[in-house]
């Protein structure tokens, strides 16, 4: 579903170059729940995010489906329609109330009347608990509710895979759990996912396939039993003994 | 002076003493009120000054709006990695010249080598010159209103499939908005007063006004009381709007 080939990643700032990615091929297939863990300045943030284009690789390729998003004349919000994200600060639209939150980009992008939208945005909240919260603004909610609501702002456009950068990381310890409950909801009802994180334990029950990365590259990976009890690359090991 | 007093006791004296000196005190107001605004119907020096100041802070605000707008959204544009090298370095000079040089130096340029050559009126001299002014200070104020809404929001707009465009005006600019209003207002406020100095190109607005009635009746006092006061009243109402305007776009900061 998604392909990544050779994919690198340089940033230019005031104390110089940082090459932030340094190489990454990587399939990521239909109905994958991948979670790309690793210290922090390893690049997985950036590696996601490369993934919806909202960072431009320095050089490199990523394929969706069929379209090959790094090519300049591919229309990439077109792509990102069908790449839903999360995001670690949430990011809702402090402006607009939560039904205007869901409903803005199905309505703008003509992929639903306003009714249908509406209807829509009722149906998701109250997948996730928070059908009351409707017209409620953002500043009048919870953190966990804030991740909640923007997990559904992303699936309101229907997207065929969503990418997590660490969204439970801003939360209160006591709000992780709710969060987590709806992502575990969508893994088991087939979602593509790619999800960077911190939580181990949503690592070992979720994920189909752990990503170790390090330095810009992906070091390790296997299936999360293997991954966990059974690590090979020293760095990886020694990673894990400082956060389990 | 205390006129006749029915007790002979010392504070009706004061208070008979106070109440003349107010009853001169305000004979001698409506004298000054007559003489300066009612006789010769100096007033109507006022009222035309008045109309004209207006009309001047009007179009000037109006005007000097769509110049910010327009350098502001260069700017921004420019910052956001569109190619737009020449543009961006014309709207930065614009703003560190105009930003750089007094209001009154302008208007002069503005009048003296541009407009009374070309044979166009002061009063649109005025208008231009203020405008340009006004431009760079608004242009600033909406660049960095836009610059505080958080990178996140573009990002997260960015993400839902929307356009830069779109993602731009129904998600920047509302929060923008929030941002530059009052720095906007100060600013109109601002103008409003700065274009008391269009006397020194010969228009007749709201001070000059004053000033053509000072050099008549010699009165150091109500002109110039006047042409405050006026100032003052459109300030105020100015404020009360912008005030309004304010409280309805901070609806969703509500708990």
């Amino acid at each position: 579903m998604i392909y990544v080939k050779d994919l690198y990643k340089t940033f230019h700032n005031s104390t110089g170059t940082v090459n932030v990615l340094n190489g990454i091929t990587e399939t990521i297939n239909q109905g994958e729940k991948v979670v790309i863990i690793g210290p922090s300045g390893s690049g997985k943030s950036t590696f996601l995010r490369c993934l919806n284009l909202l960072e431009t690789p320095t050089s490199g390729s990523i394929q969706f489906e069929d379209t090959e998003i790094t090519d300049s004349k591919c229309d990439i919000n077109a792509v990102r329609r069908e790449l839903g994200m999360v995001f670690q600060h949430f990011n809702l639209f402090p402006h607009l109330t939560i039904r205007q939150n869901i409903t803005l980009a199905p309505v703008k992008l003509k992929l639903k009347t306003q009714q249908e939208a509406d209807e829509m945005a009722l149906e998701l909240l109250k997948k996730v608990g928070l059908a009351d919260k409707i017209d409620a603004y953002p500043i009048q909610l919870s953190g966990g509710q804030k991740q909640r609501i923007a997990i559904v702002r992303a699936l309101a456009l229907n997207p065929k895979a969503l990418l997590f950068d660490e969204p439970t990381s801003a939360l209160d310890p006591e709000m992780v759990g709710e969060v987590l409950n709806v992502m575990k909801a969508l893994a088991e009802n087939g979602m593509t996912m790619v999800v960077v994180t911190h939580e181990m334990g949503f690592a070992r029950e979720v994920a189909t396939r752990v990503l170790f990365m390090d330095e810009g590259k992906i070091i390790e990976q296997g299936p999360p039993d293997e991954f966990f009890t059974n690590p090979k690359s020293p760095r990886l090991k020694e990673f894990l003994s400082k956060v389990l | 002076m205390a006129g006749i007093t029915y007790t002979s006791n010392i504070f009706t004296d004061i208070w008979h003493g106070i109440k003349d000196y107010c009853v001169n005190l305000g004979a001698e107001f409506w004298e000054q009120i007559k003489l300066n605004l009612i006789e010769k119907e100096r007033y109507q020096y006022i009222t035309k000054g008045l109309w004209i100041t207006v009309r001047i802070a009007f179009f000037a605000a109006l005007f000097g709006a769509l110049i910010g707008i327009i350098i502001a959204l260069i700017k921004v544009a420019s910052n956001n990695g569109k190619k737009l090298k020449l543009l961006n370095l014309i709207a930065n000079l614009y703003t560190t010249v105009i930003r750089g040089t007094p209001a009154l130096v302008q208007l002069f340029i503005v009048y003296y080598s541009f407009c009374s050559i070309l044979k166009i009126d002061r009063f649109y001299a005025a208008i231009i010159s203020f405008s340009i002014n006004s431009g760079a200070y608004v242009s600033e104020i909406i660049r960095a209103g836009i610059m505080s809404v958080d990178k996140g929001q573009m990002e997260a707009g960015r993400s839902l499939g929307l356009s830069q465009r779109t993602t731009m005006t129904k998600i920047i600019f509302p929060q923008a908005l929030k941002n530059i209003l009052p720095a906007l207002g100060n600013e109109f406020i601002t103008l409003v007063k700065e274009t008391s100095v269009a006397g020194y190109i010969g228009v007749v607005d709201l001070s000059k006004a004053g000033d053509i009635i000072r050099s008549q009746t010699y009165s150091p006092t109500i002109p110039l009381y006047t042409v405050a006061f006026i100032y003052l009243i459109i300030v105020v109402l100015l404020t009360k709007l912008l005030n309004k305007f304010e409280r309805r776009l901070r609806k969703s900061d509500l708990r």
